[in-house]
């Protein structure tokens, strides 16, 4: 039962990441006219292309074959073989160094701070929905304040109260660059304080989108006849909470987990601009702002497979979680 | 309310005048609104903001002209302080009204119908066509968006507007879609869509008859949903520049404010008021939500129990 579920669930998301990597086949050649030469173009207006640049796109972008049918297969072969090319912002590195180098740094910021607030905000939202009209009820409109911000407004906002006014956190980058990088305690003493803001932006970013779902579940699932039972049954109103009520409440909360991942990652990207962190974001802006087409398609297929993988462990979390998808399948 | 029931049934009665009907839904509405005071506060801010833009720009002067001294704050003269290059901040903020509601909600016209499209078509039409459509949703919603956004703008860069409301709508309809799919699902099969099929009525005339009025508040909360979304996803293309400088937004705003240092020279007034503006615009729509959730859960209604006392 349990096996034809992960089947299921792994073959959703191979044709997901299948659609994306040829979304990301499709792009170039997306712009009118030779792809090769438009690039050139376009490289040459921010920075001198290095030379045999042309061999090394045509190949990048596979368009040098005959038919489409074969360039395809060829890009397919070079991901397969984990060649995403050479970044021209940093002439020669490989695109797969760069990205491995920026991805830690992504990860554990916003893996972190969204598990962070995933927990709080589902906390505070089945406190809201089990004492409504209560005053962390009337709390809501301000947590929908805070999700219709952009992150990066948000960003802006927190670091000029606390880096530019107050001087107490540091303005931008992710340590302090006279310190060598490593497990050493000053380091990471470093990164954690760099970490403190883009940290907090995330977290209360997001804080107000699962607050609200959980209380409008918990309001929804209070008026349960198991609930009342449990009531009846004459239990504490903590068990009734934690036990009856907001058990079953949380199950939509991690469906939207998964939608929610790629929208938190959209935001982190630009918020570590706004704070210069080493991440994925901000090299992405740098292989924008120079151009750099191999490293953005890089980045691209990196975080959609880092989102779809995500999304994966959820699925396979829901069926430890809910009994009943066991017993569907 | 026992004694507004009986005019109610005397305005209801004349069903002849069209007019009539229409008075009731508009009264209906209204005490909709009187009952859900977030819903109010939405329209209240919404209705504002589009007031501004469709006339705010006549009022203020040329936004980029430079009208007074670098930097300067809010004084009684320039309301929000100038920019860099002694703009007035207030008038760029006008302006850029505009622009920015134009994107959001335009993306979200195209991105609201493509959604109605594949998924009330899917939904009603079923068979392997609706598996086909459904696995396309859901495999459009879970590919992060921005960065998709980003390199598909990157490659377009070019100026005006029309790019930008066209990407953002061809990569936002997924969610609305997968809502709607459901709905006409569990609306296809009761009786009355039955009955208007066994009578021989045409497939688009029972969708749009039958099916389409009672998914009118999902389709509503959806398109709200996706004009938020087009307005943040707009602003943070625009601040990382990816925009046309030539159109005035709040999120080039924000980008002019980031790349001239307005953070650290201390410059609030140029760069708080644009995201204050988005985050308002956002609650504004987040509201109207709310009082639609409302309406479709009673389970979430809020009764004012009367005071005891």
């Amino acid at each position: 039962m349990r096996t034809r579920y992960f089947a299921r669930k792994l073959g959703f998301y191979l044709v997901a990441l299948w659609g994306a990597l040829t979304l990301n086949f499709f792009l170039p050649r997306l712009i009118p006219g030779n792809p090769v030469e438009a690039l050139l173009a376009r490289m040459s207006q921010t920075g001198n292309p290095p030379p045999g640049e042309y061999k090394a796109l045509q190949a990048l972008l596979g368009v040098g074959g005959s038919n489409i049918a074969s360039q395809y297969v060829h890009y397919l072969g070079q991901l397969a073989q984990l060649n995403l090319g050479v970044s021209i912002t940093d002439f020669p590195v490989p695109v797969t160094t760069i990205i491995s180098t920026a991805l830690p740094w992504t990860i554990v910021l916003v893996g972190t701070a969204t598990v962070l607030a995933f927990i709080v905000g589902t906390a505070l939202g089945a406190l809201a929905g089990w004492r409504r009209n209560k005053w962390l009820d009337s709390v809501i409109p301000a947590t929908t304040f805070l999700t219709a911000m952009p992150y990066f407004w948000l960003a802006l906002l927190l670091l000029y109260l606390f880096a530019v006014l107050l001087r107490l956190l540091p303005l931008n980058g992710g340590y302090d660059p006279t310190l060598t990088i490593g497990w050493s305690g000053p380091f990471i003493a470093s990164a954690l304080e760099h970490s403190i803001l883009p940290a907090v932006t995330i977290v209360l970013a997001q804080l107000g989108g699962w607050l609200l779902s959980m209380r409008n579940m918990t309001l929804t699932t209070l008026s349960e006849d198991y609930v009342v039972a449990a009531e009846a049954k004459g239990l504490s109103p903590r068990r009734v909470l934690i036990r009856y009520a907001a058990r079953n409440a949380v199950l939509p909360s991690f469906t939207g987990f998964a939608i929610s991942l790629g929208f938190v990652v959209s935001g982190s990207i630009i918020m570590e601009i706004v704070f210069s962190y080493p991440g994925i974001g901000y090299e992405l802006l740098q292989a924008v702002q120079n151009s750099d087409y191999a490293l953005m398609q890089g980045i691209f297929l990196v975080i959609t497979i880092a989102v779809l993988a995500a999304n994966f462990f959820v699925d396979m979390l829901y069926v430890f979680i809910d009994p009943r998808t066991r017993q569907q399948l | 309310m026992s004694i507004t029931g009986p005019t109610e049934v005397l305005s209801a009665a004349p069903a002849t005048h069209p007019t009539a009907g229409l008075l009731n839904r508009l009264r209906a509405a209204g005490r909709r609104l009187r009952d859900s005071p977030r819903m109010l506060t939405g329209v209240v801010i919404i209705a504002f903001f589009v007031l501004l833009a469709i006339f705010g720009p006549l009022l203020v002067h040329n936004p980029n002209s430079f009208v007074g001294p670098p930097l300067a704050g809010p004084s009684a003269k320039f309301w929000l302080g100038t920019t860099q290059s002694g703009q007035n901040v207030l008038d760029q903020l006008v302006v850029a009204t505009r622009g920015t509601l134009e994107v959001g909600f335009a993306a979200a016209v195209i991105a609201t119908l493509v959604a109605l499209a594949i998924g009330i078509g899917g939904g009603f039409a079923g068979g392997v066509g609706d598996e086909a459509l459904n696995l396309l949703t859901n495999v459009v919603l879970v590919i992060p968006v921005l960065p998709l956004v980003i390199i598909i703008a990157a490659y377009l860069k070019s100026g005006g507007l029309a790019p930008m409301i066209f990407v953002i709508a061809v990569t936002t309809w997924a969610g609305s879609a997968r809502v709607l799919r459901g709905m006409t699902l569990s609306v296809r099969n009761r009786d009355y869509v039955l009955a208007a099929r066994v009578s021989g009525e045409r497939a688009w005339r029972i969708v749009i008859v039958e099916i389409l009025p009672n998914l009118s508040a999902f389709i509503i909360s959806g398109f709200i949903f996706t004009v938020i979304f087009a307005i943040l996803t707009q602003a943070g293309l625009a601040f990382i520049g990816l925009e046309s400088p030539d159109t005035l937004t709040w999120g080039n705003m924000l980008y002019f404010a980031q790349n001239d240092e307005a953070l650290s020279s201390g410059a609030w007034w140029w760069f708080v008021p644009p995201g204050l503006c988005i985050a308002l615009v956002g609650t504004g729509l987040s509201l109207i939500n709310f009082g639609l959730d409302e309406i479709l859960n009673p389970r979430l209604r809020m009764y004012k129990a009367p005071k005891s006392r």
